[in-house]
């Protein structure tokens, strides 16, 4: 009788290891097609074969040095810079109000909480067209600047996470701060903060990788200016009809150096997605 | 049932009994949610009301002082000494008289009309030679009428403040003691009012590149401004409710805006419901398997599935975009396995082939997130439970469908309706793979795979019909908003009742 169960387990277990096996299989495969083509020699577009027959870099040097008419380097360049600035906006602005709705009370403090909530159910690109126009009569369009508005100015209304890590901090350590005389300001920089490292980590990280990820505000706002493209959008003109022949595997290396970075942070930072998931919103 | 029957319950009795109370409660608890808005609504009123009164109440118990300060900012402060803060009053106004004079006012007063002179040739009545006329721009003077009423919103609050620190004043000093110095109150703001500095960044880039374009939008929607009224050349106007009834009209014909609006959202209703409802019980499944007991390396399966979340959605969608071609790997696959001959059209051939492929392939980018989020909560899942299940017979299909699932719906029904609300605006799958194809003679500005969001997107993209775009982003809206306000009030009294047990 045991040695049946035990037999019946065992098999359930291999079905179960097989099934995992393939489905993983064709989880990973695109992702793995998408690494060995992109160091593929031979060819121009697509192959009529799954596996490429020669190997090199010329890919990955090609998309760095032939910068004629789609300049990667440069898009990865302005990349950097938005996501440098808009990072530390949004990381501010995230952290300053999270911080004076969890810890500090004042009368506005539960409609604007309310408010926020509202605002953040209004799907954002329905807004673009105002936006663009706005840029526009601030002479803005097509520049760098414009972006780094568009990703960092709404970053306040993402509060909950920090908001709901601010709120697990014990209110005790203010009370005695403040009996010992320290302002709130002084609170905020010298306890709170150097508490809050995780959160900090990943408001910092999450704002990093949104402009490498987005890409419809981009291509709102940047239009036709073909230099001031993001990887984003620059990656997508690569494989539009003018220019798949040629680019296509410039496209594929160019995804795996976006890539790889973000998948590494991303799988490190997992924890805390999951925890912002289940818990933003709930918290009011 | 009592309190003290409550608590002698097992653990599943327990689940069972607050599962069924939950589906009892939510016809009360909709009422409580709607009455509480109600209630939202008549305090707002009573607030108004009650600063209305209290303006007034100042304003006749203030000295001379203080009812100069209700006409010229900030005097009330400069009397009782605090000159500093005075001047800093008086500066707003006349900043914001000076802006409504030179700027503000020219658009705002158009606002009604928004323009009645078009641009173009006319002829000088003074000369009679042919001249060019700058005519009104509609859309900058809605924008700056907008913008013109927002900030004389502020100022309005910062009045009524002023208002107050006058009288306040007037009474420190009626009391004897010494106003407060301007350099205490800046201190101030780092302590007692340390919210006001930490929100005032945040609220200002809000109000401006959140809620000034909302509000555009939305009054856009009221207008007549598409490609036959484009700014700067054309004038547009207000059209009441006209586009919504253009989008609800019932004799529509074939390519019209309405059809096209009934057909996509059905198709938008029958994509969120495949695409969260699959996405959940398939990553549920593949969740369960993997943290079954008895199965080594969970990591790495669990790797293997969510470094496709990983990869930014551009990627791995463009690359989808590249496989699913004619010439692409999934029909070099499927060829060099001897499935088919000929190659298939996955994205632009029949409208059920492409639906499909849209389905499918967001099971693909879809699952790991559910693997992801509901790891952790099938891992809470009381083991006896399947114990018990499994000493009286149950198998593990059966044992899915009376326990897993009855137990994480409870659990994340919230997040399953925003993952709802999520399909419904799911723009990026459906644009970077198929943007909308196969297109269709029977849809105005439409494909067949086209959901809202994106037909929005093309509608204000390619066609420039804004009004519409902005009509049907409006129900969007209101049909999102509504689900996750429902959503929130569930979670609220399930968390009320998680206090009672």
């Amino acid at each position: 009788m045991i040695k049946s169960y035990k037999f019946r387990r065992s098999l359930s277990n291999g079905i179960i290891y097989v099934l995992l096996a393939v489905l993983g299989l064709i989880w990973i495969s695109p992702l793995v097609y998408l690494v060995l083509h992109s160091f593929r020699d031979e060819g121009l577009q697509s192959v009529s074969y799954l596996l490429p027959k020669t190997y090199s870099f010329k890919n990955y040097i090609e998309l760095f040095t032939e910068t004629g008419s789609l300049n990667f380097p440069r898009w990865f360049m302005n990349t950097l810079i938005v996501a440098i600035f808009s990072c530390i906006i949004s990381t501010l602005a995230v952290l300053m109000v999270s911080y004076s709705f969890s810890r500090l009370r004042f009368k506005a403090r539960k409609p604007l909480i309310n408010v926020g909530m509202i605002l953040g159910m209004f799907p954002g690109f329905m807004t673009m067209i105002a936006i663009y126009y706005l840029l526009k009569a601030m002479g803005l369009t097509q520049t760098l600047v414009a972006l780094v508005i568009c990703y960092s100015a709404g970053a306040g209304l993402g509060y909950q996470i920090s908001k709901g890590f601010f709120d697990t901090i014990p209110r005790a350590l203010d009370e005695a701060a403040t009996i010992d005389g320290a302002t709130r300001n002084q609170i905020f920089w010298k306890i709170i903060l150097p508490m809050s490292k995780p959160i900090v980590v990943y408001t910092v990280l999450t704002s990093f990788l949104g402009p490498w990820t987005d890409f419809i505000l981009a291509k709102i706002i940047m239009g036709d200016s073909i230099k001031n493209y993001t990887v984003a959008i620059g990656l997508k003109k690569m494989i539009e009809a003018d220019f798949i022949a040629t680019h296509y595997k410039r496209f594929l290396a160019g995804s795996v150096i976006v890539a790889v970075p973000i998948t590494i942070l991303f799988l490190r930072m997992q924890k805390f997605y999951v925890e912002g998931v289940t818990a933003g919103g709930v918290k009011g | 049932m009592k309190y003290i029957d409550y608590v002698q319950l097992n653990p599943f009795q327990k689940f069972g009994y607050n599962f069924k109370q939950f589906f009892v409660k939510l016809p009360g608890n909709l009422k409580k949610f709607f009455c509480l808005i109600g209630r939202f609504f008549k305090r707002i009123g009573m607030g108004i009301g009650k600063g209305v009164a209290n303006y007034f109440t100042r304003f006749v118990k203030g000295d001379w002082a203080t009812k100069l300060s209700y006409l010229i900012m900030g005097f009330g402060n400069a009397a009782k000494g605090q000159v500093i803060k005075g001047l800093l009053f008086l500066l707003t106004e006349v900043a914001y008289i000076a802006y409504i004079v030179l700027f503000g006012w020219k658009y705002l007063s158009k606002f009604n009309t928004l323009g009645t002179v078009e641009s173009g040739f006319g002829v000088n009545p003074e000369t009679g030679r042919p001249m060019t006329i700058n005519g009104d721009n509609s859309m900058l003077i809605l924008l700056y009428g907008i913008l013109t009423i927002v900030i004389t919103v502020i100022f309005f609050v910062i009045y009524i403040a002023s208002t107050k620190s006058a009288y306040k004043a007037q009474q420190t000093v009626a009391a004897g003691k010494k106003p407060e110095k301007f350099s205490s109150e800046l201190k101030n703001l780092l302590d007692n009012r340390f919210h006001v500095t930490l929100l005032a960044f945040p609220t200002l880039t809000i109000s401006v590149f959140t809620i000034l374009p909302m509000i555009f939008m939305i009054l856009i929607a009221f207008t007549n401004y598409n490609y036959q009224h484009m700014a700067p050349g054309k004038l547009f106007t207000w059209v009441g409710f006209g586009t919504f009834s253009e989008i609800f009209k019932v004799t529509g014909g074939a390519a019209s805006k309405s059809a096209t609006f009934i057909e996509l959202t059905k198709w938008t209703i029958i994509w969120a419901i495949f695409a969260t409802v699959l996405n959940y019980i398939f990553g549920m499944i593949i969740a369960l398997m993997i943290n079954k007991k008895g199965i080594k390396l969970k990591s790495l399966w669990r790797t293997l599935f969510v470094v496709t979340i990983a990869v930014p959605q551009f990627v791995s969608l463009l690359l989808m975009n590249q496989m699913l071609q004619s010439y692409g790997a999934i029909n070099v696959l499927l060829k060099e396995l001897g499935i088919i001959q000929n190659p298939i059209l996955f994205l632009n051939s029949t409208p059920l082939v492409a639906r499909l492929t849209v389905i499918i392939i967001n099971c693909w980018v879809g699952i790991p997130y559910t693997i992801l989020i509901t790891s952790g909560i099938l891992m809470n899942i009381p083991a006896d439970l399947y114990e018990s299940a499994t000493i009286d017979g149950a198998g593990p299909v059966k044992s899915f469908f009376k326990i897993t699932l009855p137990y994480m719906l409870f659990v994340t029904t919230p997040y399953l309706i925003t993952s709802f609300i999520g399909n419904i605006n799911n723009f990026n799958v459906i644009y970077l793979l198929t943007d909308g194809a196969p297109y269709s003679e029977n849809f105005y500005q439409a494909g067949y795979t086209d959901l809202l969001v994106t037909w929005l997107f093309k509608l204000t993209m390619t066609t420039q019909d804004y009004n519409l775009a902005a009509a049907v982003g409006i129900l969007v809206f209101i049909v999102c908003a509504t689900l996750s306000l429902i959503t929130f009030n569930l979670t609220k009294s399930a968390k009320n009742e998680e206090e009672f047990s």
